[in-house]
């Protein structure tokens, strides 16, 4: 077990220092840095201008030496300062965290709702119409971009409503958060649940196959008894593991979503950032998300060795 | 005992189901989904290929005249804020998704296929080294991967195909790697070596063959992602720039301001989308029941 | 002694893509309380089929029983409905499985496991099922019962989990126990003592057990009356003696000389023996069966006659039948 630890853990930190220079490699590549792009939009083309905001952000040293001071300062928790803003990076981004978070986590707990129980009513239904119905409609959950559905709920709301959702950030109290965050939660989540939903379907399928599930029939056990007390826990397992990494993997939903619904978060603060040059704060938020992927798929592997017996001491 | 029709039976099963066109209509029978899948990624397939001889007018045609003009006669699906034509630039939308889409996924797949062979076959610190970059690479979501690839080479077709292709590497190496980990040892592999056959040869002419069948699995799955990709990077602006129509940027032009003003130029780009990658979907689900038995239902 | 159970024309076909298979054509077979009735016969015979089918756990589509009865305690079992069909499966004829690291439940305790019969068909309540669980695990001889029922089957050896799946199927005190290749996946020191308690229990319980074997040995060791099947159909039935004294079908013949005389009558140390290798060829796949007798490709006797027309059941002997048209050279 310990060494087992030791092992992933350092995997997982060999694992973020690629990613650390993948990440910086990357942003240098990038044609034109923020001064070109500041420059643009004043109008100015001043070549000193330009060489004095470059030396101000440190943009003219070695690469090797930015990349230490990043690290360095990452090292003591000091994310550097944001080019655009010119506040402290982590002032920028910290208070962005909880408002994707909640989304995130709304999203999720959707999907489980709704993917799990309808995984296993389309597994047990194999083949009827239900279970046509319900894989079309996860289908569908994987194939429509996440953007367009929120546009879809956008007009939607025009229709009914006559206005669209706003984002407010004065809600306070749990159900005023969850009320606003709700649709937005909804679209992102329901890609999801499709994902959840057929994970679910396929291994409840595998489960059914097995050898001690017949065993389960041939003590005279009901076909309920045999879904939900012999199957469903064992086929769970895989689910647990795509609920994990889907939870960390949100990301890329969060992103169009809330550009979407103007909701100010990290992921639509990623691409803003990007747009701008802003290294510090795509740097520093990359990785936060790098992170959380990590921890995600370390968490779902300690939940495994909770959950199924066999596995111990890896 | 309930009457037992036994030739329905038989037929369910696929008995007596000989011939090329015998076996396409007993899948379409078997894998209805499926059928309707192959069936809408032809019509986006023509519809690419031909997007010259389908469309009325020329896409990029603006006229001021007709700026966010609804449905009509003349504009089937109504015109956008520069006057041009939506049916026309959603017909050579197809074009610009199937471009990046099976360009991604193919120049994917080849890196794929190159890295998992030489991982599952070099093996040692090669494979050590390789398989900690695509950890790197899988550490971070596809969409997000792919908008840093695509900010830092900067906006063109080309460059938005290498940024979709990079992230779906690293699941086609996983793949490849497995199975060639699997077949190395296998007799038929085994024979070859003894025969004197070159490790380069039996990879490509005796691994690779084998690991086929997952392989399209995960390509047909691939490509309705890069699609998906693809038209999320354009609606972020930071796609296939102009004058290439793309679904995706369809959207982000119009966007929020149009979902109350003019809803046709929201409706038809997403449902151009989602109809193709939904195609692909259940072509790829038909493929799996038929080519992976692990996962046969 | 009055049948227990009666199986009267069973017939459970497959539809594949390469046509119907007959995978029990025509079986019939009874079995009295107390006895016990082997089925023998190479993978592929139909034997596992067969035992399913008086289950009724015949995955559906592709299998269907398509014919016959199974008559037990006056009653048709194929004719009733399946939520009666499920008071019969592990009350009244319940099942041992082959391997017993797969036919156990992963994640539920081999107590639960057990219990699971009681709560069903004895009004049990949780506790009492397993505190009667642990009993049984005592009556199969599991050292520490009460702490071997809160353990997980991976934990367990694979005699113990056969002895568990033993006392599963037990559990009930069930007129029929059918055990298919009950010792096959186990080693060879193993399987004797697995063997010694499925009699031994048999005595004690009074029931009638199917046992399905393609080990010969395993028959002369246990069995009181032998069927022989072959391609989905019986081909010889006698009782072990006259059987092993003088197989009449030369497919029985030939899977005994598979087996070392000299250990098979002493049944102890046995070693394991080969899977019957010494017929030349394979079963043939059941949906391309020759027109006359199956076993005729493989049959050293075969002549025009056994190719054209296929032999009929008949009582050869008293008491011993065979499907052969050269029994008597």
């Amino acid at each position: 077990m310990g060494a087992y630890l030791v092992r992933r853990l350092l995997l997982m930190a060999v694992t973020l220092v690629g990613m650390s220079i993948l990440i910086f490699a990357l942003l240098r590549m990038v044609p034109g840095n923020i001064a070109d792009i500041l420059m643009d939009a004043s109008g100015n083309d001043d070549p000193k201008e330009k060489a004095r905001i470059v030396h101000d952000l440190g943009l003219d040293r070695p690469v090797t030496e930015q990349y230490w001071q990043w690290i360095d300062g990452l090292a003591h928790g000091d994310l550097g300062y944001a080019f655009v803003s010119e506040r402290p990076a982590i002032e920028e981004i910290a208070p962005r965290i909880p408002i994707s978070g909640k989304l995130a986590g709304l999203a999720i707990v959707f999907a489980i709702l709704l993917g799990v129980p309808l995984g296993v009513v389309s597994a047990v239904r194999q083949n009827t119409g239900l279970d046509y119905g319900l894989r079309v409609l996860s289908l569908s959950g994987l194939s429509f971009p996440s953007f367009w559905l929120g546009l879809l709920v956008l007009m939607a709301s025009v229709q009914w409503f006559g206005t669209i959702p706003i984002y407010d950030a004065d809600a306070h109290g749990f159900f005023a958060q969850v009320k606003m965050l709700a649709l937005p939660a909804i679209v992102v989540g329901f890609r999801s649940s499709a994902l959840i939903m057929r994970l679910t379907r396929s291994s409840m399928l595998e489960v059914l196959r097995q050898d001690y599930v017949r065993t389960a029939r041939s003590k005279g056990a009901s076909n309920a008894s045999v879904n939900y007390d012999h199957a469903l826990r064992n086929a769970l397992l895989p689910v647990i593991t795509v609920i994990g990494i889907e939870a960390a993997f949100l990301v890329g939903g969060l992103i169009v979503t809330e550009t979407v619904f103007n909701i100010p978060g990290v992921a639509r603060f990623l691409v803003e950032a990007i747009r701008w040059r802003d290294y510090p704060i795509v740097q520093n938020l990359t990785m936060l998300i790098a992170v959380v992927v990590v921890t995600m798929n370390f968490l779902v592997d300690m939940a495994y060795m909770v959950l199924d017996p066999r596995i111990k001491f890896g | 005992m309930t009457v037992i029709d036994h030739n329905a039976a038989l037929a369910r099963a696929g008995a007596n189901v000989t011939g090329w066109w015998s076996r396409t209509l007993f899948f379409a029978r078997r894998y209805p989904l499926g059928a309707v899948g192959a069936v809408i990624v032809a019509a986006f397939v023509f519809t690419a290929v031909f997007a010259d001889v389908i469309a009325p007018v020329d896409p990029t045609a603006t006229n001021a005249k007709y700026s966010l003009a609804p449905p009509s006669s003349m504009f089937w699906l109504g015109a956008d804020f520069m006057g041009r034509d939506m049916y026309s630039r959603i017909i050579h939308g197809a074009r610009v998704s199937l471009a990046v889409g099976a360009g991604a996924m193919g120049l994917g797949c080849v890196l794929g296929i190159a890295i998992g062979l030489a991982s599952g076959y070099l093996s040692g610190w090669v494979d050590l080294a390789l398989q900690r970059l695509m950890d790197i690479m899988q550490a971070l979501p596809l969409l997000v991967l792919a908008i840093i690839m695509a900010a830092s080479l900067g906006p063109s077709l080309r460059n938005t195909i290498f940024a979709i292709a990079i992230p779906l590497v690293p699941s086609v190496a996983r793949v490849v790697r497995s199975s060639t980990l699997s077949l190395r040892e296998l007799p038929f592999v085994e024979a070859a070596r003894a025969v004197g056959m070159g490790e380069l040869r039996i990879a490509v002419r005796h691994v690779l063959p084998n690991t086929l069948a997952p392989l399209i699995v995960l390509a047909t799955a691939q490509l309705g992602s890069a699609i998906l990709v693809e038209a999320s990077l354009s609606f972020l602006g930071l796609g296939v720039p102009e004058p290439h129509p793309s679904w995706g940027r369809m959207l982000s032009e119009s966007a929020a301001e149009y979902v109350r003003t003019a809803p046709w130029l929201v409706i038809w780009p997403g449902v151009a989308i989602s109809l193709t990658v939904f195609g692909t979907n259940l072509l790829g689900d038909a493929l799996r029941d038929l080519l992976d038995p692990r996962q046969r239902s | 002694m009055t049948p227990q159970l009666q199986v009267e024309n069973l017939g459970t076909w497959f539809y594949t893509r390469h046509g119907i298979v007959k995978a029990v054509d025509g079986v019939d077979f009874h079995v009295a309380a107390g006895e016990t009735l082997a089925i023998v016969g190479e993978s592929g015979c139909g034997k596992s089929m067969t035992a399913l089918s008086l289950m009724r756990l015949i995955p559906d589509p592709p299998g269907r029983i398509v014919s016959g009865a199974v008559k037990l305690g006056g009653r048709d079992l194929l004719k009733i409905s399946e939520e009666e069909m499920r008071k019969v499966r592990g009350n009244e004829i319940s099942m041992i499985f082959q391997e017993p690291m797969t036919s156990l439940n992963p994640v539920m305790t081999i107590g639960k496991q057990i219990a699971e019969a009681l709560i069903l068909h004895r009004d049990m309540n949780r506790q009492q099922a397993l505190k009667r669980a642990v009993e049984m695990l005592d009556l199969v001889r599991i050292p520490e019962p009460a702490q071997r029922a809160r353990e997980y089957p991976h934990q367990l050896s694979g005699g113990m989990r056969q002895r568990a799946m033993i006392a599963m199927a037990l559990a009930c005190n069930p007129k029929v126990l059918v055990a298919d290749e009950p010792t096959t996946a186990l080693d060879v020191t193993i399987q004797a003592q697995i063997l010694d308690l499925i009699v031994e229990l048999q005595r004690e319980f009074k029931a009638a057990v199917i046992l399905i074997t393609h080990d010969l040995g395993v028959v002369a060791e246990t069995a009181h009356r032998v069927i022989v099947m072959y391609a989905g159909r019986k081909v010889e039935e006698a009782a072990v003696g006259p059987l092993f004294a003088k197989p009449l079908h030369p497919y029985t013949a030939g899977l005994m000389k598979s087996i070392p005389r000299l250990e098979l009558m002493r049944g102890e140390e046995r070693r394991q023996t080969e899977r019957l290798q010494e017929i030349p060829g394979i079963v043939p796949p059941l949906f391309a069966l020759p027109a006359g007798c199956a076993f005729a490709p493989r049959c050293p006797k075969a002549d025009d006659l056994c190719r054209r027309e296929r032999p009929t059941y008949e009582e050869k002997q008293s008491g011993h039948w065979a499907a052969c048209w050269h029994t008597d050279g």
